[in-house]
């Protein structure tokens, strides 16, 4: 009857667990027990359940106490709890704290089927709300860009330009400058919308994973390949494949997938399966492709192939006019998801935000923001909420010390020499070593 | 597969009603079909601060007297039977197992007020034997409110369905019912 629903029944008492287990296994349950709240808990590292019956007295953690750890875990958990009459109380308490219901020992079969029941609908629920919200804000994803700069309107525009097309499409921009973001845009405003948009990131996943990742593999195709598993390619159909870091794939890699990008064919590792899958291909680099290409990294005929259409999205130092309508937007929605008042930026951190150069672009100025609203406590953001390297680097020439000027020397001579160590240590008229002794010593990033 | 069934009166209690309960059984499970008496102490099993005998322990008991030949036992008493976190139940039985227990207490008539109607109450526990078999064969509940392994809390539950296995539980059984 409840055919994939499970069940975590935590009593003391055998009987309990027994009698319980046995009725939800003739409902068609998965039933797990535990005698105690470590049990539980320790069940809890493997999966989560769709519903928790929880005994309120049990020695050591009483139910209460799991509820809240089970909560912590999976906030969305269903917990219903078991008491005696005595301690209805404590059930109310129970109640207070998030659990969806309580139910007195011994329980009316009929009281036990209707909460079961109602149980699982609200789980439903949740979870349907879950996948509708992201599906809406899939649907919108303009909201989600910020950017009033001209060079942003130049971006919207190729963005509306691109999307009804099924061409291939190459998004270029440093780090954190929301590559992924705007691929997103392109998908839910091209006519493949009502499909999925799957994202890899090449960069993050070695590449004996990748191949897998993206291809999928039989069972037994290699060491515990238990299951047959579908490929990210496969799970594209219909939608877009978004590759992330597209200059980081393996010379091998960029053969295999050049062949898919013709074909749109492929098999799964350790099949002979042909399977076609019919995507839409958006790749982002944050790297020079051209010279990879030029020094022989990069194969040109994959290069051509994806690089149909070209958006490049401007690094934030070169679109200031973005910083703060970011910068109010990221308080907006960090306010919202930490429960706090919106507060307002105050002059002096407004300055420091629009002076700094901003190398982790988009992103470093949400993680600035973040950590402000966690501890700032005024009605305004004021400088000493930002992050202490912030301050430093904008700091007034002036008032810095040889350290601070010496780092922040480098630094900019790195970036001249997009972290060229060799060039930059000439520049800098000291040798190799010592320039890697001093970007070790300040923590420099190139 | 043929499962030989071993319909046990426990203590004794053979109403005259329930003489076409065996028969009417073998409807949806045309396997063998053995009538017992067995005997034991329910006192054994009473619990009186509940006024009712434990099942899960009756059904214990129960299977100490099915021989040893893969077959199934049902076992039928007028007590009213109690798992020790429920309230009441209709029957007991093991999920896939060799037996069940099944009380027809709760489903007379009388106990909601009622007059007494013998036909009623063999309806009723045929169809509580039936569904308690489908669990001992590994059949769970069933969304299909006619089916007999539909769930029943309440006796109106057990009146409401019919007295067989739907089209799926008499695939997954392997049974065709008259």
């Amino acid at each position: 009857m409840n055919n994939n629903h499970s069940i975590l029944i935590v009593d003391d008492e055998l009987s309990v667990r027994k009698s319980l287990e046995h009725w939800f296994l003739e409902d068609g349950f998965e039933v797990a027990t535990a005698k105690d709240g470590n049990e539980a808990l320790e069940q809890l590292q493997d999966q989560v359940f769709d519903i928790y019956l929880v005994d309120i007295k049990m020695p050591g953690m009483d139910g209460i106490t799991l509820q809240k750890r089970i909560m912590q875990i999976d906030k969305d958990a269903v917990v219903i709890i078991v008491t005696a009459y005595a301690s209805v109380d404590t059930a109310v308490e129970a109640l207070k704290n998030g659990a969806f219901d309580y139910v007195t020992k011994p329980i009316d079969p009929d009281d036990m089927s209707h909460m079961i029941r109602n149980a699982l609908k609200q789980k439903n629920l949740t979870e349907e709300n879950i996948r509708l919200k992201e599906k809406l804000s899939e649907l919108n994803p303009k909201a989600k860009i910020i950017g009033e700069s001209l060079e942003m309107q130049r971006v919207f525009e190729m963005i509306d330009q691109v999307a009804e097309a099924d061409s291939n499409v190459l998004i270029r921009g440093e780090s954190g400058t929301g590559k992924e973001v705007v691929a997103r845009a392109i998908h839910t405003q091209s006519p493949r919308r009502y499909f999925p948009i799957v994202a890899v990131n090449c960069g993050s996943i070695p590449e004996t994973l990748l191949e897998s990742e993206l291809f999928g593999h039989e069972k037994g195709a290699f060491t515990g390949a238990q299951y047959r598993r579908k490929g990210k390619l496969e799970m594209a159909d219909g939608g877009t494949l978004f590759l992330d870091e597209i200059g980081d794939i393996s010379p091998k890699m960029q053969v295999d997938l050049l062949r898919v990008i013709e074909s749109r064919a492929f098999t799964r590792l350790g099949g002979n399966e042909e399977i076609h899958s019919d995507f839409r291909l958006i790749c982002a680099t944050h790297k020079n492709l051209e010279q990879l290409v030029e020094e022989g990294d990069f194969r040109k005929d994959l290069y051509y192939r994806i690089n149909v259409f070209s958006i490049f999205i401007p690094p934030l130092r070169e679109r200031r006019a973005d910083i703060v309508p970011l910068a109010n937007h990221f308080i907006t929605k960090y306010a919202q998801s930490m429960a706090k008042p919106e507060r307002t930026l105050a002059p002096a951190a407004k300055e420091l935000l629009l002076q700094h150069d901003w190398p982790g672009n988009v992103r470093e100025l949400e993680n600035a923001i973040e950590r402000a609203m966690v501890v700032g406590k005024e009605e305004e953001i004021r400088l000493d909420d930002l992050p202490l390297q912030l301050k430093q680097e904008n700091a007034d020439p002036d008032k810095l010390s040889l350290e601070s000027m010496e780092k922040k020397h480098i630094q900019r001579v790195l970036k001249e020499m997009d972290g060229n160590v060799t060039q930059s240590a000439k520049i800098l008229g000291i040798d190799r070593v010592t320039l890697y002794n001093k970007i070790k010593k300040y923590e420099i990033q190139r | 597969m043929s499962v030989p069934i071993y319909f046990a009166a426990i203590n004794g209690y053979r109403p005259e009603w329930a003489g076409a309960l065996p028969t009417r059984l073998e409807q949806c499970l045309p396997f063998p079909m053995h009538r017992l008496n067995v005997e034991f102490d329910l006192k054994l099993f009473y619990a009186p601060e509940r006024n009712q005998y434990h099942s899960t322990l009756i059904l214990a008991q129960l299977l100490k007297h099915l021989p040893d030949n893969g077959g199934k036992i049902i076992g039928i008493t007028s007590v009213d039977l109690y798992i020790p976190v429920l309230t009441f139940v209709f029957g007991e039985s093991q999920l896939g197992g060799r037996g069940a227990v099944i009380s027809t207490y709760r489903l007379r008539s009388e106990y909601y007020g009622l007059p007494k109607d013998n036909s009623l109450l063999l309806q009723r526990a045929v169809k509580e034997a039936m569904h308690e078999l489908g669990h001992a064969f590994g059949l769970i509940h069933c969304p299909d409110y006619e089916c007999v392994m539909n769930s029943s809390t309440y006796v109106e539950d057990i009146d409401l369905k019919q007295d067989r296995f739907c089209r799926e539980c008499q695939k997954a059984l392997g049974v065709q019912c008259e």
